[in-house]
């Protein structure tokens, strides 16, 4: 079966006055149609940008896509003009991003950014265009769509906004869509909210997601697959539960034990990573969580670790050094 | 004064900002009200959490109890000393056993100055070292408790990381030897791995030192983790106080439950195993919150009683308090 979108050997840096930014340094990842691929890493490891550059929404200059290829059902995306890129954005891949209230036009009402692409992707007249923004205002659980195509943005609150978002994302119904952090600015009873209705919409539709978070939690309850971010590296890949039950790269698994958890007595302290993540204006050599891992040996600080099968189910880490046994590769 | 009193009584604390229209005649046209008659007690040594979605009124809790907002109406004493009331001498005094951590490491920290001038300013305005040597050495010393090189003192702020600069936040707060820290959502602007460090800084200089927190935050689950009691707030009042077992385990009000179902947890077996209790819409505005109980318009057990008489703020079992008709 062929993947849905197929990204290799992605590179991303940001040319700037301090030097280059070495955000994305060569990630390989695919999807799978209807799957949700869960993105998460701390601030700055690069799962955003990563993402801003399957779809070519990196500000170039200072960005850079320094190398790789994404496929998308077979083409190359890097290879498009800007234009052919127009097309993609929206009609086959949406993106919802973190903060609602800075991602609507607060001039514009509501039902004016909804039917502006059904207009422009899907070639409708305003009136038809209107009656599929009801239905997809409905979709998300709006109520009384129809009165609220004339509101503007700040009539709405935040999990308003983010439900609009997600309307005006599915207008041409697109076959992926990339949720950047779509919870974080929410609280968590509206976080709830939202997460049920994008795990709603995503059977009805049958689109895949790529879900970025930092938020280890909100990853369990949604994802298929996981991938695991450090310094605009991947360490990890897996299914959920085999992350989750079985993390093979110290990172993951200390990261894991770092988190209290809601359901549980308290029966330790927390597990501190040492350390910060590490500058990105720094070339990289060697692991880049080598200076703040424990099981870290001489080769972790010289040869970076490629992503590699460590078990079944393409459960893939970059590490040297197998943290159950302590066997080195 | 009586140690075995409680550290911090709070009783029927209120604060409104008054909402004005008019640009030349200004005029009071209603009151967001902010926080509206809460009560509680901190004994000494201990970590009380105060959770609650945004706008629920729990910073403005922690502002107003430490008189960095002049509340509208209520009692504080803080160690037998009145916070209302106090003035001049009183104030430094409450000002000095009193402190507070900030949210934001990159927004509470002036970029201008050095660590050293950061660390030292409560020691300059509490008069408490004589010679600049001693406030140095005593810097320095703060630096190590918060596990921080004394090599850095000349620093400036932009030089260091998010957790690192909450760091030197709490050393700011220990400098004039505190006995109460409010700490007002201290690591939800950090990033997992740093969370964890700052948490254990906290617990380590509370054990050192005999501190007494309130914790103010959203993470519900590091409020468990951390916290000894919980207070739950909704729409500027409280709606449930326990021991952090007792609530999490055996949460009495429908807010409590609800919210507390919402947190996600890091297993993906048991995550889709809970049950979510999904509550409708969003939180009203505090300008004009709901008659009754101001949770009663999302109450999945809500009825006409609800949305007529507030319920009282009372103890359902021991040391469990709630402010409920249904229970």
């Amino acid at each position: 079966m062929t993947s849905l979108l197929d990204v290799k050997d992605l590179k991303t840096r940001f040319l700037t006055p301090e030097g280059t930014v070495y955000a994305v340094n060569g990630i390989s990842f695919h999807v799978d149609e209807g799957e949700t691929l869960a993105v998460v890493g701390e601030s700055g490891c690069g799962k955003s940008v990563s993402m801003l550059s399957v779809l070519q929404l990196i500000l170039v200059p200072p960005g850079e896509i320094a190398g790789g290829v994404v496929l998308y059902r077979g083409q190359d995306l890097l290879k498009k003009s800007e234009r052919e890129m127009e097309a993609i954005r929206g009609q086959e891949i949406a993106m919802i991003f973190q903060d609602p209230m800075t991602s609507l036009n607060p001039v514009l009402t509501i039902g004016k950014q909804i039917t502006e692409s059904l207009r422009v992707h899907m070639g409708m007249d305003q009136k038809s265009a209107n009656k599929r923004a009801v239905e997809l205002l409905e979709m998300v659980g709006i109520s009384d769509p129809s009165h609220r195509l004339g509101d503007y943005p700040h009539l709405f609150s935040g999990g308003m906004r983010q439900r609009v978002m997600i309307a005006m994302a599915l207008t041409c119904n697109p076959s992926l869509l990339i949720a950047d952090e779509p919870t974080t600015a929410l609280d968590v009873t509206i976080q709830a909210q939202i997460i049920e209705l994008v795990i709603r919409i995503r059977q009805q539709v049958g689109m895949a997601v790529i879900w970025i978070t930092h938020d280890l939690g909100v990853v369990a309850g949604i994802a298929d697959r996981v991938m695991v971010m450090y310094a605009g590296f991947i360490v990890e890949e897996a299914n959920v539960n085999a992350l989750y039950e079985n993390p093979r790269h110290p990172y993951t698994s200390s990261l894991l034990e770092a988190l209290p958890r809601v359901d549980r007595r308290r029966d330790r302290r927390l597990k501190s990573i040492p350390g910060a993540p590490p500058s990105l204006l720094v070339e990289p050599h060697g692991c880049p969580f080598a200076v703040r891992c424990e099981f870290v040996i001489e080769r972790c600080r010289t040869e970076n670790p490629f992503l590699t099968a460590v078990g079944e189910n393409h459960h893939n880490i970059a590490c040297w050094v197998d943290i159950k046994t302590g066997a080195q590769r | 004064m009586n140690e075995t009193q409680p550290l911090v009584k709070v009783e029927n604390l209120t604060k409104h900002f008054p909402v004005m229209r008019g640009i030349i005649v200004q005029r009071k046209v209603g009151a967001v009200r902010a926080v509206d008659g809460i009560s509680f007690t901190i004994e000494r040594g201990e970590t009380l959490g105060l959770v609650g979605e945004s706008g629920c009124g729990k910073t403005t809790a922690g502002r107003t109890l430490l008189g960095l907002y002049p509340a509208t109406a209520g009692v504080v004493t803080i160690d037998s000393h009145n916070v209302r009331s106090a003035k001049g001498r009183e104030m430094l005094a409450i000002r000095r056993m009193a402190q507070m951590i900030f949210q934001d490491p990159y927004a509470s920290l002036n970029p201008r100055w050095t660590v050293h001038s950061i660390v030292s300013e409560p020691l300059r305005v509490h008069h408490l070292y004589k010679t600049e040597a001693e406030r140095v050495e005593r810097v320095q010393e703060l630096m190590g408790l918060v596990g921080l090189s004394g090599r850095l003192i000349n620093r400036f702020p932009h030089e260091f990381s998010g957790g690192q600069r909450q760091r030197i936040g709490v050393a700011r707060a220990l400098a004039s030897d505190p006995k109460f820290i409010v700490c007002d959502e201290p690591i939800s602007a950090l990033d997992v791995s740093i969370q964890a460090q700052v948490v254990n800084l906290l617990e380590d200089l509370q054990d050192r030192l005999g501190l007494t927190y309130l914790f103010i935050a959203h993470d519900l689950s590091m409020v468990r983790h951390i916290c000894d009691r919980v207070a739950v707030m909704y729409l500027g009042v409280m709606a449930e106080m326990a021991d952090h077992n007792e609530l999490y385990e055996h949460p009495l009000h429908p807010y409590t439950t609800a919210l507390l179902s919402a947190v996600p947890v890091p297993d993906p077996k048991k995550d889709r195993a809970r049950r979510r209790i999904i509550l409708a819409g969003d939180v009203p505005s505090p300008i004009n919150p709901p008659s009754g109980c101001r949770f009663h318009p999302r109450c999945p057990l809500a009825d006409e009683q609800c949305s007529r008489e507030v319920p009282q703020w009372r103890l359902a079992a021991p040391s469990h308090w709630v402010a409920c008709h249904k229970v």
